[in-house]
């Protein structure tokens, strides 16, 4: 893949110590995350836990007010707009609500990416375009506006326009919240999917944990705004800490009953 | 909010147009220079005020007009009305309200279009896509205000002159000959340079608002309302204060 692949540590992604606060909220205290190459790590936390926010700084859309994070090797918390160009292109983002511009057809949504940033000739803009569409399962709907697009036709497309220009990582904020269970199965689905015909590194930040258990390897727990605990799906299952427990109880990923001496290690 | 907390938002309000201004002259010269949405700015800003401009400069210079007459009647006001029209309008009326009617219209949209994708991640998108939303938003539309409110002004002023013209000729019986000629030695190209001048400015400082509001919109629906009222009352004491300070600098340098 890249040249930049596994330079720091193995980690694609790292986040040291990174404290953020809103005015008086501080969000994020001592967050350390570090995010493996070709994984999917799954972010959970209650809300307003940080999850979003985490992800933002991956991006370099937020600064942090302490801490590091490191992308691809570099560290990015100081950088300005236009030297987080070009990490961010190896990045794709699908938003909570799509991020879908509104004054631009489906198509023209989809190839804003590659224009902006290449000189893609036309007909193989059309092509690359028209590739991305049918991984998301649209094809053929490039001429539609955003607005005439159910909730999860909108983050359909922009799972597409995320994935267009071919990036190394691919953040998911939400994908599965305001849908209803059918159109969210479908979008786990599609992040399986993706995974797998893409080779890309995900990090998908949910409070479903259906979904989450779905479609990640590895899951972080994010508590007042500190990585709690961080394991694998099969970990989280037999050994999660009580706060998580908690978490995972309610929707009868782990049992409810307390887990027995013999059991811990 | 406290005294101290209400002059601390102020300052950084202020330092944040300031930055944001910086940006957008930086911006300006980088390319791509995003030619189509120039050109679709102008069209909207500059070809679509057309209407509430002509309309508004008409009737100004008829009131002008009528104003002035009955306000110099004891002294013959009726010889100076050529002169009294065109003085003001071209020096302060035609540029301040212009401005002042763009801006309420101009203004308000790019703020409630700007926060509307503000609040809808539309923004972060750009920036997440490794796009200036600074380049790609407000630099087209600072410049085509820019460049559009002084034709606008210009073309305010032509029309507020021949509104005047109107009522001299039909309502107080004076030539268009002498009404016209009495424009003509009047304007000096000093007023003229002054009046276009300032609306270069207006335009600035109203797209720059605007835009500003707009990026730092948050709170869904309502922010965008808030946003664009606060634009609009942010824009218009702006137009003013620029006017008085810019006045004071042409008299001076004239």
């Amino acid at each position: 893949m890249s040249e930049t692949a596994n330079t720091f540590d193995g980690a694609i992604i790292d986040l040291r110590g990174v404290a953020k606060a809103y005015g008086a909220k501080q969000v994020l205290r001592d967050a350390t995350l570090a995010v493996r190459r070709g994984e999917v790590l799954v972010i959970m936390g209650g809300s307003g836990s940080g999850k979003s926010v985490t992800l933002r700084h991956m991006l370099g859309l937020e600064h942090p007010d302490a801490g590091e994070v490191f992308a691809f090797g570099e560290e990015i918390s100081r950088y300005s707009e236009r030297e987080l160009a070009s990490v961010r292109m190896k990045f794709g983002m699908l938003f909570q609500s799509g991020g879908l511009f509104d004054s631009m057809t489906v198509f023209e949504n989809v190839a804003f990416p590659l224009r902006e940033h290449s000189d893609t000739a036309e007909d193989e803009l059309a092509r690359r375009v028209e590739e991305a569409l049918a991984m998301v399962q649209l094809p053929g709907s490039g001429q539609l506006m955003p607005v005439d697009l159910s909730g999860g036709m909108r983050k359909r497309v922009g799972l597409a326009r995320a994935i267009v220009h071919h990036p190394q990582v691919i953040l998911y904020d939400e994908p599965t919240t305001g849908l209803d269970p059918i159109t969210a199965d479908k979008i786990n689905e599609l992040i399986v999917d993706l995974q797998h015909r893409l080779e890309v590194t995900s990090i998908v930040v949910t409070h479903d944990i259906q979904s989450a258990f779905y479609v990640g390897d590895r899951i972080a727990f994010l508590r007042d705004g500190v990585f709690e605990w961080t394991g694998t799906m099969d970990e989280a299952r037999r050994n999660a800490p009580a706060t998580l427990r908690e978490f995972l109880v309610t929707s009868n990923v782990a049992s409810a009953q307390p887990i027995e001496a013999g059991e811990r290690r | 909010m406290t005294i101290e907390g209400r002059a601390e938002a102020l300052f950084a309000y202020v330092g944040g147009l300031a930055a944001l201004a910086a940006e957008t002259l930086r911006e300006s010269f980088r390319r791509p220079f995003e030619t189509r949405i120039f050109l679709t700015q102008c069209d909207q800003i500059g070809v679509r005020s057309l209407s509430i401009v002509l309309v508004t400069a008409l009737f100004i210079g008829m009131v002008l007009a009528l104003q002035t007459a009955y306000a110099l009647a004891d002294f013959g006001g009726k010889l100076f009305i050529g002169k009294v029209v065109s003085l003001s309008l071209v020096r302060e009326l035609a540029p301040v309200l212009m401005a002042l009617m763009v801006g309420g219209r101009v203004g308000a949209g790019m703020t409630a279009e700007i926060g509307t994708m503000k609040v809808t991640e539309q923004i972060d998108a750009l920036r997440a896509m490794a796009t200036s939303p600074v380049r790609k938003l407000v630099v087209p539309k600072v410049l085509a205000t820019t460049a559009m409110l002084p034709l606008l002004t210009i073309i305010a002023c032509v029309v507020g002159i021949a509104g005047g013209m109107l009522i001299a000729v039909s309502n107080l019986n004076l030539s268009s000959n002498f009404y016209m000629r009495s424009v003509i030695s009047t304007l000096k190209y000093n007023d003229i340079a002054s009046g276009v001048g300032k609306s270069f400015f207006f335009g600035f400082a109203i797209a720059l608002i605007a835009c500003f509001n707009g990026l730092r919109t948050s709170g869904g629906a309502d922010g965008v309302g808030r946003a664009t009222t606060q634009t609009v009352v942010t824009s218009a004491i702006s137009v003013l204060v620029i006017d008085f300070f810019l006045t004071k600098l042409f008299l001076m340098v004239a």
